[in-house]
């Protein structure tokens, strides 16, 4: 099927009038067009409403996507999605939540959200762009940069080894872990719709081509390949961990993509619910307190 | 006499506010209006802790240092007070401490063993002890043990509190009055109840003195107020959070003090640009930085008042009792919503963390506000240009809106612009809603005045020195000034207020007169200072004696 193909009218409308100022050759191009076929997709199979979407972008190449389509969006600020997002699914467990954020957006400023909003199993979906460099800060070196990178902050290469972020985000508790690559469009799109789809903290690091500053094409186009259904047991801890440390980020090795771990767990939102149910008078429910103070 | 103040003191761990609230519930079962000042060091056992509990038939919102009952568990408690002790002073003192005192000494040890008691209930012997002293009777005693001790433990307070009754004798006899037994509350019960008031739906927050007790309160009573209680990972995200929940829909609080509010002035500008409201309970304590955690401080006007990066209209109130934190935390809600600014309600530890009498029959119901809602007409615009500034709200799940908030100078739809015309129009635009929000506040109780207005002179002062003011002024038939509303402020109001102001003094808790600054950023002249940046407020005879030097 192709992506362009099925749910098109709806996918075609999710385009904004904003003028697009990637770089030609940008893989940001390739995630937005797979986001917006995803929601229109999973519009018409699921029967989501397109106004139930909303979208979060940090500040970053990546976040400029929230502007190019017509979705429910909220733009906020350097590396601080994840809260906001957790929050918009707190007040209205109908939305599906799904925060584009970059690598030195989510991996550097706001790592202490990720891994909070995985451990607490919150209903959101994370989308890394990484590509493993700042770039609208021109070129610096990020927290999944391989090491010796030399990026404009260290121009004689950096001294530190990247992180592994799915091995992070699998110690930390999240419970739908996948990884895409920006020149595998339909791959992606499917990886996508699994994850918002996924109740719980779902979390996808797309490995995105930065045209500018760090094109990987090549390097990618030689090591990534997609995982079969007998690679990995998703619903396995060890055996996601272990697929997941196939490659670090760093040494030359074959890089999987496809879905790493896949669980259910209770949903962090869903205990909140309960209190807040119906339309209390909670000017009554004052007074009552008052008058049962102890 | 009409008027009694009781110190009760011992280490951390003691219950020492416990017992305080306790000797509070006991004045006030009799009628009387009572106020809590509770000093205590930044440690979970041992140092020193002490309450002094004042009780009054009027109302009343601060200490004096004299007492008419000392209660001691160790010897620092009556080394540490001894110029609170006079003639007519009784002290009872826990005696097997070896507590060198004069008074009725009390074996703790011995009374806890025979009545097989956990040591927590030395607080009852004290408490009969004192009930004793203060000629009230065993059975209203006993009525506040049953209304403030768990079930389980209730038998076990009873008979200890009933050992300290015995041991002591009348001293001196406490009137009961005809007036109703208010509940006691903390500044920040007040404020917690004053946003519920106001439409609250969830309050997130990462504890920090002196906020913590206001999400300890809230999370208390989650299920009995219907609200959303949330302590995330740090004070970033409890602001994002609180945004996040505002942009769905749900009205949110946040609390904190200084230093977690130097976490969420990103996430405070960030309010201002992208217009989505949001109320921050900011209770102040001396700094600068971890400063004196558990002490008094009026240290951050100006912080709050300039916080965050670029331009953008706030709305900053600072009440100085109970009645005023509910209703400004209320109102700072509601025209929050309405105006769709950040709110920012100050206190400070005296008020957040002090008690007194809460009479919400007294508190002066707020107007109401609902927010602006999109009448569902037309294509949805979240910055629509109106007249006053304020753009009709959609949420997003909304059908036909797409609610497109942003970070960024935007478009009346929501998306990224920098060209001249639009991010001009943007900037004035949230200006008008800063002066629709001003014009709203003139109709407001912005400046409160106390006294009569040919007093001749006059003492400024804001937040929780409000009631050691007031009973300092009568001292010297003075007249009080206090601004409810900081920001914007209430310039007109203030004007009117101080017309014949004669000699004016700003009375503050802070080093270099942070109100006064803020007058005379305004034109107008904040008089003479009297300034104490010691992290304790002011005693009413202490204010007494530092406005005598100026007055004199």
């Amino acid at each position: 099927m192709n992506p362009e193909q099925s749910a098109g009218r709806t996918a075609g409308g999710l385009i904004s009038p904003v003028q697009n100022t990637w770089c030609p050759g940008c893989g940001n191009f390739s995630i937005e067009h797979m986001m917006k076929s995803a929601i229109a997709e999973l519009s018409e199979e699921e029967g989501i409403p397109l106004e139930n979407f909303v979208l979060l972008g940090g500040i970053g190449c990546h976040g400029k996507l929230v502007d190019y389509l017509n979705v429910n969006s909220f733009y906020g600020i350097h590396g601080r999605s994840v809260p906001a997002a957790t929050g918009m699914r707190l007040a209205n467990p109908d939305l599906k939540v799904i925060c584009h954020v970059g690598d030195g957006d989510i991996y550097a400023e706001g790592l202490d959200h990720l891994i909070f909003a995985a451990k607490r199993n919150s209903d959101i979906t994370v989308i890394v762009h990484d590509n493993r460099v700042y770039g609208l800060t021109t070129g610096q070196y990020t927290p999944t940069s391989p090491t010796g990178f030399k990026g404009r902050s260290t121009p004689g290469g950096s001294t530190e080894h990247p992180v592994n972020p799915l091995e992070m985000m699998l110690a930390a508790g999240a419970t739908h872990i996948a990884r895409g690559y920006t020149k595998k469009v339909r791959h992606l799109k499917d990886l996508f719709k699994e994850a918002i789809v996924h109740r719980g903290f779902s979390f996808v690091d797309v490995l995105q081509i930065c045209a500018t500053y760090f094109n990987l094409t090549d390097y990618y186009n030689a090591h990534a390949y997609e995982m079969q259904e007998d690679e990995v047991d998703t619903a396995e801890f060890a055996s996601a961990l272990g697929k997941i440390r196939e490659w670090d980020y760093d040494r030359d090795a074959p890089i999987p993509l496809g879905t790493f771990y896949s669980v259910e767990r209770p949903v962090y939102e869903e205990k909140f619910r309960a209190l807040t149910a119906g339309k209390p008078d909670r000017r009554a429910l004052v007074r009552k307190v008052l008058e049962e103070w102890r | 006499m009409g008027e009694y103040s009781v110190l009760i003191g011992g280490k951390a761990g003691e219950g020492i506010n416990t017992a305080g609230l306790s000797i509070a519930g006991l004045f006030s079962r009799l009628g009387y209006r009572t106020y809590m000042y509770f000093d205590y060091p930044s440690l979970i056992r041992g140092g020193h802790n002490f309450a002094i509990i004042r009780a009054s038939e009027r109302t009343i919102g601060a200490h004096r240092t004299p007492v008419d009952v000392l209660l001691a568990f160790d010897q620092n408690s009556i080394e540490n007070h001894r110029e609170r002790v006079h003639d007519g002073t009784t002290v009872i003192y826990d005696a097997s401490q070896a507590v060198k005192a004069e008074g009725y000494g009390l074996p703790l040890d011995t009374i806890l063993e025979e009545e097989k008691a956990p040591p927590i209930t030395g607080n009852s012997a004290m408490l009969g002890a004192l009930a004793r002293v203060a000629g009230i009777g065993r059975e209203v005693l006993e009525d506040v043990l049953r209304t403030t001790v768990p079930e389980k433990h209730l038998e076990a307070n009873l008979r200890v509190a009933g050992r300290g009754y015995d041991a002591a004798g009348e001293v001196f006899t406490v009137e009961p009055l005809d007036a109703p037994a208010l509940p006691v509350l903390t500044g920040n019960e007040a404020a917690g109840l004053g946003l519920v008031h106001g439409g609250l739906d969830s309050y997130v927050a990462y504890p920090m003195t002196p906020s913590s007790n206001l999400l300890h309160f809230l999370a208390r009573h989650a299920e009995d107020l219907s609200i959303k209680v949330i302590h995330p990972e740090n004070e970033i995200g409890v602001i994002q959070m609180a945004l996040g929940l505002a942009y769905a829909g749900e009205k949110t609080a946040v609390g904190t003090s200084g230093g977690g509010f130097c976490l969420m002035t990103e996430g405070l500008s960030l309010a201002g640009m992208s217009e989505i409201p949001v109320t921050i309970v900011m209770g102040q304590r001396p700094g600068p930085s971890t400063g004196m955690p558990t002490y008094t401080a009026q240290g951050d006007l100006h912080f709050v008042l300039n916080a965050g990066q670029g331009e953008f209209p706030r709305l900053v109130v600072a009440p100085g009792d109970l009645e005023e934190a509910y209703a400004w935390s209320a109102t700072a809600l509601m025209l929050s919503w309405r105006y769709q600014v950040p709110a920012i309600v100050l206190t400070d530890k005296a008020l957040a963390e002090g008690a007194c009498s809460f009479d919400v029959g007294a508190v002066a119901p707020p107007p109401d506000h609902e927010p602006v809602l999109w009448d569902g007409a037309g294509e949805y615009r979240r910055y629509a240009r109106t007249e006053s500034g304020v753009s009709p709200l959609a949420f997003p799940g909304r059908e036909g809106a797409v609610v497109k908030v942003n970070s960024y100078a935007h478009d009346e739809t929501g998306f990224t612009t920098e060209t001249v015309k639009g991010v001009t129009a943007l900037q004035e635009k949230r200006f008008r809603k800063g002066e629709s929000l001003k014009a709203e506040l003139s109709t407001y109780p912005a400046v409160k005045t106390y006294g009569a207005r040919d007093a001749g002179t006059t003492i400024v002062c804001w937040g929780s020195e409000k009631w050691a003011c007031i009973e300092a002024a009568e001292e010297f038939g003075a007249r009080v000034v206090q601004p409810l509303v900081l920001a914007p402020f209430p310039a007109r109001q203030w004007k009117e207020a101080m017309i014949g102001a004669g000699r004016v003094v700003c009375v503050e808790n802070n080093a270099t007169g942070q109100l006064a600054l803020l007058l005379r950023q305004q034109g107008f002249d904040p008089g003479h200072p009297v300034l104490k940046y010691d992290g304790r407020p002011f005693a009413v005879d202490e204010l007494e004696a530092r406005l005598g030097e100026v007055f004199a």
